[in-house]
């Protein structure tokens, strides 16, 4: 029955890949097409509200720098709300302002679409930054995410005028994709239970004839872009485990295909985009290979359980069940867990931090990866990088000149790369060799020895990577904390982003090659494989001694 | 295809602006205008579930919410998950303790040695992992049908109930996997339990 679940949801994904990629084709590709008749007055208003007169092509510097603008000015403003949340309205627990350092955190956390929160929804945070603060930068992180993600399509397969223009790109992914969509999956989610009301927490007197305080609120209209828009983070402190925020298998089921869906999507676009879906189907492969790889090593290490409550003679057919839900068990638990880390979504249904060392091994993985799905388009974007890495050493073994597409794969473009592909492993390690050199960083770790390294490991890869989750016994509200990783997680989105638009910029100015018999084929299974290959080796160079230290110590001792 | 010189140039003064009014649209549209017309429509269309679908006893007294789990310290009670927040509904979570950690083992044995006191007519391995286990959210409102049936002989004697008249209340609880397939057959607790009081005792 648990192969058999598992199974539905990844058919259900793959018969959702096609449509889902071809329509967010439509919507960004600037052709008119029929998404216009519908959405088309209200962009129209939009854009008069914004001033948005001439539509105009991008070049690279402008596109990023307009997305830079945009997200300098929603931290700002999203800072003040926290930092004065206590005196506003819709506050009716009478929650205080946030400290400095955490706002810092928090903004700079929910902005870049990681998501991780040091802050607990239930006495942190007031209706008001729940929706204003948190729900809108929900919205606003995802749709700047797709947007580069779709710039750097348009760049790469030279289709449109340039780049784009951002603030279009930032309006159309709201009203086509992002908007609709939630407020879809908020209705449907509440259908199923999930609260959605402003009135304050409820008071019960219960059977036991304790007193017990019900925290809810506006808990749909979050649930549902925290997934869709792959953010993570939660209204109450344990996620998407809390009842209120995942009530069911069902809800489980919807939240896991809300967030994969679109992440999955993006190579089939990008497909559309080179005319080549081929291409996008090799490059989908690719990430589900890794993906089935990392959710099998999840799944089957969970229902072994943990071997040092086995052999305590308790009956332990149901596999590791701390930090689990009863009503998710370990494979819908093990599904989000893979899911949530590959699409860098970062809400969790289960406690990572409980997870036994295998199964917690997987997400910290594919963070570490960061390119199997990955949030709104930054996995496709980063895979796309490693494809040309892959180009690269194929042509240095072959002695060609390496191509990607009709594109001349030169030094300036393989520079960049280098950069943003050896920044994510530097800000992963270098943190983290820092927090144990302080009592800072070490006073945080709630268990001891290999697993404690692996808390902190797991924090900054989870920063970096902009997913969010976390393993949450680590005590992270400090102001070592809020900075570190605050500086971990801007750096781990903004410098990959501003070095691919650079790269997209540069490849789109060149002139095409035409594809010849001495073409090396990219659309290939041959390529598939060398794609995953080249991830494996890559990964495997940078962060293996540090995994060996971590979980697989922890595993090999127990 | 136009090279750099060929794009407009935007003068940067333009670009803030036009960030500062789009920054002020969406967080109208999204941090204000979404959330509150999904409330308006939530509560319109599914009242009793938007606001926390809250059960009441036979008396028609509120008891609280069939999502959050509750606190049994009456052993003629069904138990739940272990909570290492004693269920309070207005804080979530669990300790996160590491497979590795000696702190969960001490836990897990004082567990057992608990259920061995309690249950003497019910062998330790017949004890499911999920009542030996820190649930994720701390607030798990359900057990395995499993639980159920190993706490029925001990609730059959301290009540003085039949245990074939227990096996079928917990029976009629049990609720399948979501649409035959998805999560795990699971027992409400909180629902149980209300049935379980309404059955009274029998010496009465």
């Amino acid at each position: 029955m648990d192969i058999l679940q598992i199974g539905i949801v990844i058919v259900v994904l793959l018969l959702l890949v096609k449509p889902a990629g071809s329509y967010i084709y439509h919507v960004f590709s600037n052709e008119s097409n029929w998404t216009d008749r519908m959405f088309g007055p209200v962009e129209k208003f939009f854009y008069a509200v914004i001033g948005l007169r001439k539509r105009s092509g991008m070049s690279w510097k402008t596109y990023a720098l307009s997305m830079m603008a945009t997200n300098v000015v929603l931290v700002a403003v999203s800072y003040a709300v926290l930092r004065w949340m206590g005196g506003l309205p819709a506050n009716p627990n009478g929650t205080g302002n946030m400290e400095a350092s955490l706002s810092f955190n928090t903004v700079i956390s929910f902005m870049t679409n990681t998501n991780l929160q040091h802050y607990s929804g239930e006495s942190g945070m007031s209706y008001l930054g729940q929706m204003i603060v948190i729900t809108m930068m929900m919205f606003t992180s995802a749709a700047s995410g797709l947007a580069v993600a779709i710039a750097f399509m348009r760049g790469i397969t030279r289709r449109g005028d340039g780049l784009g223009n951002f603030f279009e790109d930032f309006v159309k992914a709201h009203v086509r994709v992002f908007l609709p969509l939630a407020l879809i999956v908020t209705l449907v989610l509440v259908g199923l239970k999930v609260p959605q009301t402003l009135e304050p927490t409820v008071t019960v007197n219960t059977l036991g004839g304790a007193v017990q305080h019900i925290a809810m609120g506006p808990v749909a209209s979050l649930e549902s872009i925290k997934h869709l828009g792959t953010n993570g983070g939660g209204f109450f402190g344990a996620n998407s485990s809390h009842p209120f925020e995942n009530p069911s298998p069902l809800t489980n089921v919807i939240e896991i295909l809300s967030m994969w869906t679109i992440s999955a999507a993006l190579p089939y676009t990008f497909g559309r985009f080179a005319n080549n879906r081929k291409q996008g189907w090799i490059l989908f492969s690719a990430m589900m290979v890794l993906f089935l790889a990392f959710l099998s090593l999840t799944y089957v290490s969970e229902k072994s359980g943990n071997p040092l409550i086995n052999q305590l003679g308790i009956d332990a057919s149901q596999g590791s069940m701390e930090g689990k839900e009863v009503r998710f068990g370990v494979a819908q638990s093990a599904l989000f867990t893979a899911v949530t880390t590959a699409a860098t979504t970062g809400s969790v249904n289960n406690m990572h931090d409980t997870l036994t060392p295998l199964g917690g091994l997987a997400p910290l993985a594919q963070m570490m990866l960061n390119v199997v799905f990955g949030g709104k388009g930054v996995g496709l974007v980063n895979m796309l990088m490693y494809a040309i890495l892959g180009v690269f050493i194929c042509g240095l073994m072959v002695g060609r000149t390496p191509e990607f597409l009709g594109n001349k794969i030169e030094s300036r473009e393989m520079k960049l790369i280098a950069v943003a592909i050896l920044a994510h492993p530097l800000i992963i390690l270098a943190p983290t060799a820092i927090s144990f050199l302080t009592h800072l960083g070490t006073d945080a770790l709630s268990n001891p020895l290999y697993h404690g390294l692996s808390q902190s490991l797991y924090e900054f890869a989870s920063s970096a990577a902009n997913n969010g989750s976390g393993f949450e016994g680590l005590g992270d509200n400090t102001v070592f904390w809020n900075v570190s990783t605050g500086l971990v997680m801007l750096l781990g989105r903004y410098v990959s982003i501003i070095a691919l638009l650079a790269v997209a910029g540069s490849l789109s100015r060149k002139k095409p090659v035409p594809e010849s018999i001495g073409t090396f084929r990219t659309d290939t299974k041959l390529f598939a494989g060398i794609l995953v290959g080249t991830v494996l080796l890559i990964g495997a160079l940078t962060f293996l001694p540090v995994l060996v230290l971590g979980p697989i110590a922890e595993f090999l001792t127990m | 295809m136009k090279t750099t010189a060929e794009f407009e140039k935007m003068p940067h003064g333009s670009i803030w602006l036009l960030a500062l009014r789009s920054s002020l649209l969406f967080i109208v549209v999204c941090g204000l205008a979404y959330p509150l017309a999904s409330t308006g429509l939530a509560q319109l269309l599914f009242p009793h579930q938007a606001n926390g679908s809250m059960i009441k006893d036979g008396a028609g007294r509120t008891v609280g919410s069939e999502l959050i789990g509750q606190t049994f310290a009456d052993p003629s009670f069904f138990q739940g998950r272990i909570s290492s927040i004693d269920n309070n509904g207005a804080g979530s979570g669990s300790n996160n303790y590491a497979p590795s950690n000696p702190e969960l083992l001490k836990r897990v044995q004082a567990s057992i040695a608990r259920w061995e006191k309690e249950n003497p007519q019910v062998p330790v391995d017949k004890l499911p992992a999920d009542l030996v286990t820190n649930s994720g959210s701390g607030l798990d409102p359900h057990i395995s049908p499993a639980a159920a049936k190993a706490q029925i002989p001990r609730i059959g004697a301290l009540r003085h109930l039949p245990e074939e008249r227990l096996k079928e209340l917990v029976e009629q609880f049990t609720e399948g996997r979501d649409l035959g397939v998805f999560g795990e057959k699971r027992v409400n607790v909180l629902k149980l339990n209300l049935a379980l009081k309404e059955l009274g005792t029998g010496r009465e």
